[in-house]
């Protein structure tokens, strides 16, 4: 369904491949015009169905049906069938997700570069507009296709589903899933990954976990990015991994800087791990 | 921001049950959302009103019944509240612990209107 005005369409999510002037899957969609009217005429009046009893007599009855449904259930179960397919395929999913601006894709094209060909690695980009980091990526060297979402806020299982069809997904291999920059909504929506890793960079606040705890309790890995900006700012690497602990005692980290490189052989030997 | 998709999905659900039962409307809805669960109800009934516009449940009655959150304490066993996520144990200060409520996100039940006996 539309995520900007809910009408029965399936969106205005857009996927490209850098170089691609044409959309993929280019969704024809009108809002406010008159060309989205569907007029079907329908007239019962010969179908011979008067019933035999002239007393008015409504038949309309109530019932409670018990659902105790989780409403995100069908994301959930798109997103095991996306897990199914990478456990099948023995492609390790990892889901970045971040505010914008904490280097996602800097690290990214800084993994591509150095371990990209050892690891096998895709990229799936979330956007709301723009080919830019799928470009971005592209020159790094990995196969790449660009999820522009709209409006939307956060990608779902859905939307990763319909990309990874269109990127002939290796076995062995990693895909990192880019998200939409956004502490919030990102964390509520299962894509089947692996793994999710959280990105923050030292010039945000070491309070960020308090702040956005969803997001911190929800990620299995946590990369400090920026570290060599440090000495610069006022982050207290201690501070905000104590905060973060105390939203999900299992939280992994790695202090990396997508810049200089340090950390960046920590955060290989992790995947690597991951793989094994 | 999610709370219109979250909305779609909950109308997405009413339509199929609807469709299910053979009944023309849903008259009620009662939604379990709980106090961590990611959603926050003042944005979920703003999103609902538009969601459910032309659907089966345009009319229905919407209860929000808001879940707050529990946790029980792996180290010495004792339940309590909490409405963060730095669900520190009052009894022993163990970070050990774990929600047993207040991540709920569903459609508890509904009431359909059927035009057959």
């Amino acid at each position: 369904m539309c995520g900007t005005c809910g009408c029965g369409e399936d969106d205005h999510i857009t996927y490209r491949k850098p170089g691609e002037n044409n959309l993929l899957h280019s969704h024809e969609h009108h809002h406010g015009d008159s060309s989205h009217v569907h007029a079907h005429d329908h007239s019962h009046d010969d179908h011979g169905h008067q019933h035999g009893h002239d007393h008015a007599h409504d038949h309309s009855h109530t019932h409670s049906i018990s659902l105790e449904r989780n409403i995100l259930s069908k994301n959930e179960q798109l997103a095991e069938r996306n897990r199914g397919f990478f456990e099948g395929m023995k492609i390790v999913a990892l889901n970045l997700v971040s505010s914008p601006g904490s280097g996602k894709t800097s690290i990214l094209e800084r993994s591509i570069r150095e371990f990209g060909d050892q690891l096998l690695c895709a990229v799936i980009e979330g956007d709301q507009q723009t080919l830019n980091d799928a470009d971005r990526i592209h020159k790094a060297g990995a196969p790449v296709i660009q999820i522009n979402t709209g409006n939307g806020c956060h990608l779902d299982a859905l939307m990763v589903n319909k990309a990874m069809k269109q990127l002939d997904l290796k076995q062995n291999s990693i895909l990192f899933i880019e998200n939409v920059g956004n502490l919030v909504c990102p964390s509520l929506f299962d894509l089947g990954e692996t793994k999710r890793v959280v990105i923050i960079s030292v010039t945000e606040g070491d309070d960020k976990p308090a702040k956005y705890p969803t997001m911190f309790e929800t990620a299995h890995l946590c990369l400090i990015n920026k570290t060599d900006l440090l000495p610069y700012v006022d982050f207290d690497t201690a501070r905000f991994k104590e905060t973060a602990l105390k939203v999900n005692p299992q939280l992994e980290f790695i202090t990396l800087s997508a810049k200089t490189g340090e950390g960046m052989p920590e955060w290989h030997n992790w995947m690597r791990k991951l793989k094994a | 921001m999610h709370e219109l998709s979250i909305a779609m999905q909950i109308v997405e659900i009413l339509e199929e049950e609807a469709k299910k039962h053979d009944a023309k409307t849903v008259s009620a809805v009662h939604l379990a959302i709980g106090t961590l669960s990611g959603v926050e109800p003042d944005a979920l009934k703003f999103a609902m009103e538009e969601a459910v516009r032309e659907s089966v449940a345009e009319k229905a009655e919407l209860h929000y019944h808001i879940i707050e959150a529990v946790a029980v304490c792996e180290n010495c066993c004792n339940e309590f509240k909490t409405d963060d996520y730095f669900k520190v144990c009052p009894y022993c200060n163990s970070l050990n612990t774990s929600f047993l409520k207040g991540k709920e996100l569903k459609i508890s039940s509904l009431d359909i209107v059927t035009n057959h006996s």
